[in-house]
């Protein structure tokens, strides 16, 4: 990671710095749980979609969703990281009524993915890596309800035992906008491979962030040594699901934290929640309250063996990254990474680029994309995904550009009618009488008009060339703003003598 | 007419099959037995007499037709460890009390699918953990052996006590168990009959309510070792639902019977020579090794040098996995669940405190402790190691030996309240069976003999993995030269 991402926080006695890593939770897209046929899905009835295993029925036994392994393994070549050929369940035990078994069936001492790197893009346009420690497979727990009743809780275990990969970062995050672009970049790439839906609003994907402040070179001294005792205690805030609690709740724990220190205290490692509605995050358990889960490996279930041609195989498979279509989208269409990170950002954009694109000018056909095609489905409230408008409408709209057939600025107009319906742009355009006039008599005749009318100013225009600004704002007016610009000044030019 | 609860079950199979009488008649001969003894053996904790006439019909029709399975028209009884469809099933616990699964385990499916007729449920040792079937909450079995030197009623052994005493007391042909240190091996011991606990993985574990999830078996309390060859044969699958199940074929064993010991080589492992013996123990274990030498086996001393480990690190190992795997008996969705609780914390505890006995506390208890921070690499993982190294001592030996024999127990039945005060003693029991579990080895009790006061004593074969071929074989031979006649004196 460069120093200049590094953001430093002012308090009372100095500058701090923080230092993060995050465990991003992400439901693993599969049509049946990790360890029973029950189907998962949104909108079925509470407890629905529960068998016996998941309701921890005596004599049920778990077995492996080998679709969920295989996601795992996507995810794992995906964050470029190491796939184990051998790892293990282990049961984590408490005491819950959204936990049926008594225990959560996860991955602790030996998961499925080992260590990789992610290339994150930060908001000015930089690069930093975030490495990440490993990728387990665990189950989801059920949702317990409290507001249907004054004196009951309900218990619903649709979402008990849904697969969940548990990403596991280094502490390489020094501030809250990294944090977001991380999420985002691993929300993006698990998208991108299809291993996760990334709905964060459904909680699909959501992140623990672990937040610690230190003084300015501490950092710098844990990364040299890998001593932790160099960095501040952390607390880690549980389950946040949007990108703006996320960046949110970092802020106002680091601020605690800093408050907290040079008030002469010292932090408690502890689990924090955050609650949006009031800004803060409150302690949820101490470290001392913290439960004892007395791990071990699941007797139920034997140790995961995969072969490395398996592994070989998901890869050779493996869809474009985002990483690779960004420096693709660079060298094949010329886009400057700017374009290219936006356009990657969201795999339907970058496919709806590229099939807009063909045979145009990509840059006119990004700039469409990013901006007004963008504008209007974040007005909508709609996904790129759930895009009315076809790409070859775009592909046409900068055709007729491209072409001369209408102004940029006209364009803008068309764009409008064949958003709301009205047809292809071209139809649009004929049926609206948009097309650009570049009939130089027509125009000649219009320039004419307008210095006949106006001597004081056409003779003004000799002292003051800038003037002519005023000449073509009266012959785009008499033309409807449909002549060719680029023609009206040169006529104009031409008859005042320029 | 003969009486038809005294058969082998595999006469009565070939009776049934010929026709000689119907699997109503020896269903119904069974019921009445049943009725007569359950007040004083406290066998059964459940009677399905319907469902058993209805079954027992149902075979007679299939056998009018010449069709049928394996088991067609046998009356069995099944250990209430195994989930039964619409039929209560509650491993011997208050806590599931009342429970009733709307699913079939896969062992019993494979004896339904094969034939057989359900008589009822079998008492057991509250979730199968106890030695004499004093901890479960339906009380006592009474072993239907009395001694010679004292009327006081014996203990069947345990934990499959039900299934033992039944077989012994002619209240079925063959009955269902589970082994996870000696539950099938000690109860056969115990009760003149024969005992087997197949390979780890040849038997599903799925619907059998779990104890100890690495160590737990299925397999057949029976009267012959044919019949155990017969049983086990229907018990074992592959199940796609137990992840620990084997995929491998399951031959049929009574192949094995009749081909002698002729050339194999039999193993006397000297650790088993334990502190205290009885006198008569050695001696029956002297006098099979004799048998075996005479019909033509070579003997090999051989050492298992961490055999003096297995009992401690079973009861860190068995305890640790029951501590996991009974959390899900916490009063939410079924079972026992306390009336009255001040918290969600007060209801879990007084629901356990509640449903829970005090052997299975105290082994949940020390199975959280081995498992809990500080303690886990001490205790849990030092277990696993030596077990490992149990195993290991097994494998170093079968390149020179092809079968094991020592005794099944230290001693005979003993009477039920001698040794429930003193956990340490009870769990003694175990000390010739539970290396077979901790290694995954299959393992068979044969009545060989009686003590002094005339119970009966067992001698175990254990042989190498998936290897019960030979394990029948020389169970075989076994059973022949002891010619164990002797049948307790009915006095229920």
């Amino acid at each position: 990671m460069s120093e200049t991402n590094t953001k430093t926080i002012k308090g009372r006695t100095g500058e701090w710095e923080l230092v993060m890593g995050l465990e991003i939770h992400a439901q693993v897209a599969s049509k049946a749980k990790l360890f029973s046929g029950a189907a998962v899905g949104f909108g079925a009835g509470p407890n629905e979609q529960v068998s016996l295993v998941d309701a921890g029925f005596p004599g049920m036994l778990p077995t492996l969703n080998r679709h969920c392994v295989e996601q795992a393994v996507k995810s794992g070549l995906g964050l470029k990281a190491k796939i184990n050929l051998r790892s293990q369940f282990d049961r984590k035990n408490y005491f819950y009524p959204d936990l049926p078994t008594g225990y959560q069936i996860s991955q602790l001492f030996f998961p499925i993915v080992g260590e990789g790197v992610v290339e994150v893009e930060a908001e000015d346009g930089s690069f930093f890596n975030v490495g990440i420690e490993r990728l387990h497979l665990e189950q989801d727990a059920g949702k317990l309800i409290h507001d249907l009743s004054p004196t009951e809780s309900f218990v619903d275990l649709n979402r008990a035992g849904t697969a969940l990969m548990e990403i596991v970062s280094r502490p390489d995050i020094r501030s809250p906008e990294e944090a977001v672009a991380y999420v985002k970049k691993i929300r993006t790439i698990l998208m991108y491979l299809g291993t996760c839906d990334g709905d964060m609003e459904k909680g699909n994907l959501r992140a623990d962030v672990n937040v610690s402040v230190c003084r300015p070179g501490q950092y710098e001294k844990f990364k040299a040594t890998g001593d932790f005792s160099h960095l501040g205690t952390r607390c880690e805030i549980k389950n946040v699901n949007s990108f703006r609690f996320i960046s949110q709740a970092i802020q106002y724990e680091a601020r605690r934290q800093i408050e907290i220190i040079e008030d002469g205290g010292k932090i408690d490692q502890e689990t924090r929640l955050y609650d949006p509605t009031a800004g803060e995050t409150r302690s949820m358990r101490s470290k001392e309250e913290a439960m004892d889960y007395r791990y071990f490996p699941d007797p139920d279930l034997l140790p995961l063996e995969l072969e490395q041609a398996w592994i070989d195989d998901i890869r050779a498979n493996l869809p474009e990254l985002p990483d690779e279509k960004r420096r693709r989208l660079m060298s094949q269409y010329g886009l400057s990474q700017y374009d290219a990170v936006v356009l990657i950002s969201d795999q339907a954009k970058a496919d709806y680029f590229e099939e807009a694109a063909k045979g145009r000018d990509a840059k006119l056909v990004s700039n469409w994309v990013t901006n007004e095609v963008s504008a209007r489905l974040t007005a909508e409230g709609k996904e790129f995904s759930e895009n009315p408008l076809p790409a070859a409408h775009v592909a046409q709209l900068v055709e007729l550009i491209e072409t001369n057939v209408i102004s940029s600025k006209i364009a803008k107009e068309v764009f409008d009618h064949v958003w709301n319906g009205e047809g292809s742009p071209a139809e649009v355009v004929e049926k609206h009488g948009l097309k650009q006039v570049t009939d130089t008599g027509a125009i000649e005749k219009a320039v004419d008009e307008i210095i006949a009318a106006n001597p004081d100013k056409a003779a003004a225009v000799a002292e003051k060339p800038q003037a002519i600004g005023w000449f073509v704002g009266q012959v785009m007016k008499a033309t409807g703003g449909k002549a060719n610009p680029a023609a009206v000044n040169d006529i104009l030019k031409a008859k005042l003598g320029l | 007419m003969t009486d038809l609860t005294k058969l082998t079950l595999k006469a009565a199979i070939d009776g049934l099959k010929a026709r000689d009488f119907s699997s109503e008649e020896i269903t119904k001969a069974f019921v009445a037995n049943i009725d007569a003894a359950n007040p004083k053996l406290n066998a059964y904790v459940v009677q399905t007499t319907d469902k058993a006439l209805d079954m027992a019909r149902a075979s007679d029709a299939r056998l009018a037709k010449g069709e049928g399975g394996a088991l067609e028209g046998a009356p069995l009884g099944i250990k209430d460890l195994f989930c039964t469809d619409g039929v209560q099933t509650t491993a011997g616990s208050n806590m599931l009390r009342g429970f009733v699964p709307p699913y079939e385990s896969t062992v019993t499916s494979n004896l339904w699918a094969d034939g057989a007729v359900m008589l009822g449920k079998l008492n057991m040792d509250e979730f199968a953990m106890g030695s004499s079937n004093e901890t479960s909450a339906y009380g006592s079995v009474v072993n239907p052996w009395k001694s010679k030197a004292s009327n006081a009623d014996l203990t069947p052994g345990g934990s499959s006590g039900g299934s033992a005493s039944a077989v012994a007391g002619d209240l079925c042909l063959a009955a269902t168990a589970s082994d996870t240190g000696g539950s099938i091996r000690q109860p056969a011991a115990f009760t003149g009959t024969v005992g087997i606990k197949p390979t780890y993985g040849r038997a599903s574990r799925f619907g059998m309510v779990a104890f100890a999830s690495s160590l737990d078996q299925a397999g057949p309390i029976t009267r012959t070792v044919e019949d155990a060859a017969i049983m086990l044969r229907s018990m074992c699958s592959f199940d796609l639902k137990d992840s620990t199940s084997l995929d491998v074929e399951t031959p049929d064993w009574t192949a094995s019977l009749g081909k002698g010991v002729k050339g194999l080589r039999i193993g006397v492992p000297k650790e088993y020579v334990v502190d205290g013996m009885p006198t008569e123990i050695q001696a029956l274990w002297d006098q099979g090794v004799q048998w075996l030498k005479a019909a033509g086996a070579e003997i090999v001393e051989i050492s298992l040098p961490h055999t003096k480990y297995a009992l401690p690190t079973y009861y860190i190992v068995a305890p640790a996995e029951a501590s996991s795997n009974l959390a899900r008996y916490d009063g939410m969705r079924f079972g026992h669940r306390a009336g009255e609780a001040k918290s969600l914390t007060d209801l879990y505890e007084t629901s356990r405190a509640e449903g829970f006995g005090k052997e299975v506390q105290r082994r949940l208890t020390i199975g959280a402790y081995v498992l809990s921070a500080g303690f886990y690499d001490a205790y849990y993982v030092r277990a696993l190691k030596v077990r490992r190294r149990i195993a290991e001592d097994f494998d170093n030996v079968w390149g020179k030996v092809d079968a094991i024999l020592t005794p099944s127990t230290p001693s005979a039945a003993f009477a039920l309240g001698d040794k429930q005060i003193d956990p340490l003693q009870m769990y003694l029991n175990d000390i010739f069976t539970v290396t077979a579990n901790l290694a995954g080895l299959p393992g068979i009790s044969v009545p060989a003999g009686v003590d002094s006061g005339g119970l009966p004593l067992g001698l175990q074969v254990i042989g190498k993995a998936l290897d019960e071929a030979t394990v029948f074989q020389v169970a075989d031979v076994l059973e022949q030269a002891a010619g164990f006649t002797a049948r307790p004196d009915k006095w229920w």
